[in-house]
């Protein structure tokens, strides 16, 4: 297996190779892409010619611009923005960032940051690189109308998380090179050949319990492995618990990692009551218990802005956020696997998509939809549900319809959840009335 | 299953009968509607056995294949098919308006449009397989074929392609149509079936809606609505009177036989045609949504553009090339998301989804300032504020637009909260002047309705790349088309 370094330097020494039209970059969750990006940005740059980068949400370009003028004070970065941008703290700091709406204000600088959004309204003009980051989050539609800007693309992005959607039935151009509904790395390798694909072997968010977890179920020939060692990551409590099943979980996943706090079984409504008041539970009582992290980077307290919540459905996150108000964690982030993809926390509480379910449909076996939940925690992740989810599973195997021309996608969301169901009863917490 | 919706198959069980959704009909009823009814024989994808089409309950006509395997006896089946259809079509032609875009170009749009009704998807995507299996068809060279075959053809895919936009009428399934406006004690699967459905509907005199499903699940007593024939019929009736027919001796024999199968047919046929038009009955009873005329005018625009590509010759691509589906695709996005914030903004019930997932409220108003000018920018603006009060479940964020329901073109963005109060900054909608149009800013105590969505159609511009400029990512500029030559068909022999 590579370094990171190696693979790295692998990355670095391709995007010098004006042979190569296209190079993508494979980077399970936490595993220093932005890094990644931040240095090929800065190589791009060395000759003075501009260069675009793309990302999907405004939140990303902030991110990325506050890391990349943090890295070099000294590069001239340019954002591209629509006029309803308002700019943020983390840009406005930077003395070397300008905000425009038009490229033409920003000739003089190396590069050129926009969401993909932004990009697609630009008609004119082209750049000889590209950088595309959270690549496999970006519909291919969204690429067609910007690949005209430029001629090379560095595609940086986890394959892991969830694919793009359409609202509507896309069976149609099922199997087509350019069907517009795939991810806009699977449709620019699907159209050229020879594309170098790169990976990135280590995680150094997910903790040494949760990424061979993460890593066999979700990316099961392209394992990675963890940054850190078992042990280097702790986390404490400063208060003893009162010997319910919601101070079992928390101090099973404090000392493991996981916890499966599983509800009797029962078919519920999507926003089950129980699991929902179980999840605002568990949230109030770890921040009132007041959990102290530690890790390579040293200890801080377990405070809201560390914790979140992920739910499948808009509608289960608004009854949490609901049930949360008036309690200690109500400040806590409550949002969708969608909106918590790139996102990274100390403890993240999961609602099992399939969690009181009577069928599982592909939307909630979809296996990028529980990698993100199960994905975004430096130090543990608790999964609320109820009993029955592998009998559900057994139940309804997938039956998706299979068309012509069109790759099998691994990983199977259902094995998936098998994986990680199979995982998770190792820790598993049973209810008591609350 | 949303709450309202389980809620709503629990009441039906309960009393017995199908519970409405909705309080208006959200799509349009033609004045001349084409009903089809297509039958298909089993184990085949467009093998097509009989159909029975018209535009008046009595005017049912019957065409049928005898013999279904039999290719040449099938595209005289399609012709006769285009002989009914194509005039249909063209009686829509008639009467168009002349319109100007927002460029300067002139167009025609036709005053009507067709609308084929057929009982199930199955029926819809029937149509469109049997359109597709002939709309290629050539009509020169060696065995030719009527040139309505493959014209038919093209009307049929081009009517299956515009069936799958979201909110087009042209070719409606009738157990879709029926299901969004009523919510039934059965799954979603068995209200795929049109008599069962009905069943629970519009119950015969003195039956549960549940007597009546079970009853429609007996094939003897109401036979499928097709595509698909019932196999015991298959079997029983259908495979002996082939038999016959294909052992005929003579013209004679073989008349009798094809006889005796169109009467068979028949029998399949004319149960679910009566459900059809007493389907269309319970539809027309329900009045229109206030943007079913919108969204049928856009069906006209589209038939009417169709219909001039087929009269200029302009060829029906295969299948979408890159850019095409792109826009496609964004195109039927976006309609998918005007019609369910117009649906809501037409029918309190469906609005009634929206409020208890948290997208909308009503409120009372408890104090409005009409006359607030706004005096902050270079010029004064009128921002009437309204206090709101409500008991919906709705988490309001400070500086969140919101659409009025009543006045959809007010917006009222969130400027305080407290508790069950909020106050919203109004503007839109109240006339030019300082001075709010008398009626347009709600007064106190009336009763409102706020959604964060809108029914108005994002309709700006698509900035995508021209097909010859499709780029690398996807494959690159599609090859131009050329007219096919004798000498290539020569060439595949």
């Amino acid at each position: 297996m590579t370094t990171p370094d190696e693979a790295v330097a692998n990355i670095l020494t391709d995007l010098r190779d004006a042979s190569h039209r296209a190079i993508v970059v494979d980077s399970p969750p936490g595993a220093g892409k932005s890094t990644l990006v931040v240095r090929a940005a800065r190589q791009l740059a060395e000759d003075d010619d501009q260069r675009m980068i793309v990302a999907q949400t405004n939140e990303q370009v902030d991110d990325l611009i506050d890391r990349l003028a943090g890295a070099d004070p000294g590069m001239r970065i340019g954002r591209l923005s629509s006029t309803a941008y308002v700019t943020s703290e983390r840009v406005d700091q930077h003395a070397n960032v300008r905000v425009a709406t038009k490229p033409g204000d920003l000739a003089d600088r190396t590069i050129v940051i926009g969401t993909a959004a932004k990009w697609a309204t630009i008609t004119e003009g082209s750049w000889s690189h590209a950088i595309i980051d959270e690549a496999y989050q970006m519909r291919s539609d969204m690429l067609l109308r910007i690949a005209n800007r430029f001629d090379r693309g560095l595609f940086v992005g986890d394959p892991g998380q969830l694919d793009p959607f359409a609202t509507v039935e896309t069976a149609r151009w099922a199997g087509l090179t350019w069907d517009p509904t795939m991810s806009a790395v699977s449709v620019m390798l699907a159209n050229n050949d020879n594309i170098p694909i790169h990976r990135l072997p280590v995680s150094w968010r997910l903790p040494a319990t949760a990424a061979p977890v993460v890593s066999q179920a979700f990316y099961p020939f392209t394992g990675f492995e963890s940054g850190t060692g078992f042990g280097d990551r702790r986390m404490a409590f400063t208060t003893r618990g009162l010997g319910g099943s919601i101070d079992a979980v928390l101090e099973e996943a404090a000392a493991t990692g996981w916890g499966w706090y599983e509800l009797p079984a029962r078919h519920t409504l999507r926003t089950d009551r129980e699991a929902v008041h179980a999840l605002a539970a568990i949230a109030a009582r770890l921040i009132e218990r007041g959990a102290t992290a530690h890790s390579e980077s040293g200890s801080h307290p377990v405070t809201t802005d560390r914790v979140a919540i992920g739910t499948a459905h808009r509608d289960q996150a608004d009854a949490v956020r609901t049930a949360l108000r008036g309690t200690a964690a109500e400040p806590v982030t409550v949002d969708t696997a969608n909106r918590l993809q790139g996102r990274e926390y100390d403890v993240t509480l999961v609602l099992h998509p399939l969690s009181g379910r009577r069928d599982a449909s592909a939307f909630h076996l979809e296996a990028g939809r529980l990698c993100v939940l199960a994905s975004r925690h430096r130090h543990a992740c608790i999964l609320v549900g109820r009993a029955g989810i592998p009998e559900l599973l057994d139940a309804h195997p997938s039956a998706e319809p299979v068309h012509l021309g069109v790759p099998v996608k691994f990983p199977d969301g259902w094995e998936a959840n098998q994986s990680v169901l199979s995982h998770l009863t190792r820790h598993r917490v049973r209810a008591t009335a609350l | 299953m949303s709450v309202l919706s389980a809620l709503a198959k629990a009441e039906a069980v309960r009393a017995g009968r199908a519970q409405p959704t909705a309080a208006v009909r959200h799509l349009h009823l033609g004045e001349r509607p084409l009903v089809a009814v297509p039958l298909r024989l089993a184990g085949e994808a467009a093998a097509p056995l009989a159909i029975m089409i018209g535009t008046a309950r009595g005017d049912q006509n019957v065409l049928i294949v005898p013999q279904p395997r039999d290719r040449v006896l099938r595209l005289r089946f399609i012709e006769q098919l285009a002989d009914i259809v194509l005039p249909y079509l063209a009686s829509f032609l008639a009467e168009s308006e002349e319109l100007t875009s927002k460029a300067g170009e002139t167009y025609t749009r036709c005053l009507d449009a067709p609308q084929i009704w057929t009982p199930n998807e199955g029926g819809v995507n029937f149509l469109k397989l049997l359109g597709r299996s002939v709309r290629f068809h050539r009509t020169d060279g060696d065995n030719p074929v009527p040139v309505s075959i493959p014209l038919l053809g093209r009307w049929l895919t081009w009517f299956g392609d515009r069936a799958e936009h979201p909110g087009s009428a042209v070719l409606p399934a009738m157990t879709s149509a029926l299901s969004a406006h009523w919510a039934t004690g059965q799954s979603a699967l068995e209200d795929g079936n049109l008599a069962a459905l009905l069943g629970w509907i519009d119950p015969p005199p003195g039956r549960t809606g549940a007597e009546a499903a079970a009853i429609a699940e007996d094939p003897l007593q109401s036979p499928p609505a097709g595509p698909a024939t019932d196999p015991g019929f298959d079997n029983e009736e259908l495979a002996p009177l082939i038999a016959a027919y294909s052992a005929a001796v003579d013209e004679n024999a073989r008349a009798v036989a094809a006889e005796r199968l169109e009467r068979s047919r028949r029998g399949q046929l004319e149960p679910t045609w009566q459900l059809m038009w007493r389907a269309l009955d319970l539809l027309r009873a329900l009045p229109p949504g206030a943007s079913v005329e919108n969204r049928w005018t856009d069906d006209r625009g589209a038939f009417s553009y169709f219909a001039a590509e087929v009269a200029e010759g302009t060829p029906q691509a295969r299948r979408d090339p890159a850019v095409r589906a792109v826009r496609r695709l964004l195109e039927r996005e976006r309609a998918l998301e005007a019609l369910q914030a117009q649906c809501a903004f037409d029918d309190p019930l469906r609005m009634l989804e929206h409020r208890v997932t948290g997208a909308a409220f009503r409120g009372t108003v408890v104090h409005s300032e009409p006359d607030r000018v706004d005096r902050s920018g270079a010029r004064p603006k009128l921002r009437p504020h309204i206090h709101i009060r409500t008991t919906d479940p709705f988490l309001a964020v400070v500086g969140e637009e919101l659409t009025c329901v009543e006045r959809p073109k007010q917006s009222g963005v969130v400027v305080e909260i407290d508790g069950d109060r909020m106050v919203l900054e109004l503007s839109g909608g109240m006339g030019r002047k300082l001075v709010a149009e008398p009626g347009s800013v709600p007064t106190d105590g009336e009763a409102l309705g706020f959604a964060r969505f809108s029914p108005s159609p994002f309709n700006g511009l698509l900035n995508l790349p021209a097909r010859e400029d499709t780029p690398w990512t996807h494959g690159g500029p599609p090859p131009e088309w050329v007219p096919p030559t004798d000498d290539e068909g020569e060439e595949l022999q």
